[in-house]
């Protein structure tokens, strides 16, 4: 059984119809990646699924679960974490209360601290530092952390690598690698290189429809395939 | 230019900006005692406006509710404090300090409780059907303003009402050899108790943290997990009850107040909070600070414009810093 599936979801943004037909299933571990060109629905499929914008008609059921229409903190409760396109940070916090904002008993677990630590060294060194002071990719780191300092099966991530340092996409990519050995990532991506060398299945959305679905490996050496779905002379 | 401005920075920055308007009066008014008189009423006063305004501003911070209605609160904690006080006047004028006090202290909870219940009323039958509007909110909260205005003028007649003062609250103390209305040391130390109380909830509490960060980011903090439209309705009422109580303070400040009192100071509040920046409390005590100074300075400087006052300082401020001196971080 698929750990999230979206059927025939339809979203419409004040009079403007821009999710028509998403459909897909996404597997349990690893990382899942959606790709689509600029204004494909990339976004609205993301905040869709975590009740930011409400889906009607169709459905997304986590774990079995109908959790369409459900409030976005319920959605979140439920073990679905968002790390936003702008990352969503709290810049008028210290990284210290970002962090501990995003636990629910507002305390920290020892070991899942020190495993944020580990993965994103940086943070531990602005620990104090109010956030809007970090560099773009420390806030990306974050963003990262605060959605797995609790557990969380399904971790939806928008376009994290944009505008950063290849250098700190790289410390990104082992990061996430880590990440998804013990939950699932959507991760959405226009960084084709970076999303190849994590996704295992993936899916691509075109106009607010999703116009293919396969594994990563099948993508990758389908060059025609992938000229059609992605370039930008459509 | 840059350096000065960093220096500026190290020292407190835009918190100077009272201290600078204190001494530029200071050399304008020239007779020392008339300035420190004038001084300790415009903090007096300063503080009152906080009280009223800091509800609005984080109201507005956290939902993006724009309430033209909040100085309603005023008004009534301002006459259920009046009231309360009437009832008691045999405490108030008894010589025992402890009558007084439980005079005024009674008065003072009327007013919040009458402010947290009429602030849950407010938020689930007027505020709740326009979240998202903004044109709606106005013309809502703005007709509830009126509905508020008669309501009081039906309960407490059209005819100023004067608020008896206990007996130790009147007179004055000499401050070096110049004399100051008890009063206002009151009103002055009550507020900065408030202050400081509302400081350390915002910056100490986990629930002062999830207002923060709802101010910043309300879908993000729903995102985390958090049901940010429970938290507002809290936050709503404790900031109707920290209006209703500054009206009360001011009830007690001005001995006569009038049904219109809502009306008028719906302008002063406003201006407070954009001087301040929306959304952020000590924004709101700096805005409120700067009104109360300027107008008591203005007021004995050049009476004539003691009217404009008001609406001069917000020209000045908004034209040097458009988001007011310290707004939240959006
Ligand atoms: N708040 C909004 N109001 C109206 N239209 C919107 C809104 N947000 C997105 N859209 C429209 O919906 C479509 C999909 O937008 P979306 O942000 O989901 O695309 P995306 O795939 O994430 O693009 P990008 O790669 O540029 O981030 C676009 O045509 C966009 O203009
Ligand atoms: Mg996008």
């Amino acid at each position: 059984m698929s750990l999230l599936s979206l059927k025939t979801m339809q979203t419409q943004i004040g009079q403007y119809a821009v999710l028509h037909d998403v459909t897909m299933d996404v597997p349990q571990g690893g990382v899942f990646v959606l790709l689509g060109r600029n204004g494909a629905g990339k976004t609205t499929t993301l905040r869709s699924i975590m009740g930011l914008w409400k889906p009607s008609p169709g459905s997304v059921t986590f774990r079995g679960q109908d959790i369409t229409g459900l409030h976005t903190a319920d959605i979140a409760r439920l073990g679905i974490a968002f790390v936003p396109e702008n990352m969503g940070i709290f810049g008028g916090l210290t990284v210290e209360e970002n962090l501990i904002l995003a636990t629910a008993k507002g305390t920290f677990d020892p070991d899942r601290l020190q495993r944020v630590y580990r993965l994103f060294p940086a943070l531990e060194t602005f620990w104090t530092k109010q956030a809007w002071s970090l560099s773009g990719g420390q806030k990306q780191m974050l963003s990262v952390a605060r959605a797995i300092i609790e557990p969380r099966e399904l971790i939806l991530i928008d376009e994290p690598t944009k505008g950063l340092a290849p250098s700190i996409i790289d410390a990104m990519a082992e990061a996430f690698r880590e990440i998804a050995e013990h939950a699932t990532i959507l991760l959405v991506e226009q960084n084709f290189e970076f999303a190849k060398s994590l996704g295992r299945d993936m899916a691509v959305i075109d106009d607010g429809r999703i116009v293919h679905r396969g594994t990563m490996a099948d993508f990758v050496v389908d060059k025609a395939l992938q000229d059609r779905l992605l370039s930008l002379s459509a | 230019m840059e350096q000065l401005n960093k220096t500026l920075e190290r020292f407190g920055g835009v918190n100077l900006l009272p201290v600078a308007v204190a001494l530029v009066a200071f050399v304008l008014i020239g007779a020392p005692s008339s300035w420190v008189t004038l001084t300790v009423a415009g903090l007096a006063m300063g503080m009152m406006i906080f009280l009223m305004a800091s509800g609005l501003s984080l109201v507005f911070g956290l939902m993006d509710v724009l309430n033209f209605g909040h100085s309603a609160f005023v008004s009534f904690g301002a006459f259920v404090a009046a009231s309360v006080l009437g009832w008691l006047a045999g405490w108030l004028g008894s010589d025992s300090v402890f009558l007084n006090a439980a005079a005024i202290l009674l008065a003072f909870t009327a007013a919040i409780l009458f402010g947290l219940i009429a602030g849950w009323f407010f938020e689930t039958v007027v505020i709740k059907p326009v979240y998202n509007d903004h044109l709606r909110q106005i013309l809502i909260t703005m007709g509830a303003l009126i509905v508020s205005e008669q309501i009081i003028l039906a309960v407490w007649g059209g005819t100023p009402m004067s608020v008896p003062r206990p007996q130790f609250l009147e007179g004055s103390v000499l401050i070096g050899d110049v004399a100051n209305e008890v009063y206002r040391l009151f009103a002055f130390v009550l507020g900065l108790i408030v202050y400081l109380a509302l400081y350390v909830t915002l910056n100490r509490t986990r629930i002062g943290l999830l207002v923060r960060a709802g101010v910043e980011n309300r879908e993000m903090v729903e995102a985390l997990g958090f049901r940010i439209d429970r938290l507002f309705i809290g936050v709503f009422m404790a900031g109707s009850a920290l209006a209703a109580m500054g009206g009360a303070m001011w009830a007690g400040y001005e001995t006569l107040i009038t049904p219109a009192l809502g009306a008028e100071m719906m302008i002063v509040v406003f201006i407070v909070v954009i001087i301040g920046g929306l959304g952020s409390v000590e924004g709101t005590l700096l805005g409120a600070i700067m009104v109360g100074l300027v107008a008591n300075y203005v007021g004995f400087l050049a009476p004539k414009l003691a009217l404009a006052s008001n609406m001069l300082l917000m020209m000045a401020i908004l034209l040097w810093r458009p988001n007011g001196l310290r707004p939240a971080v959006k």
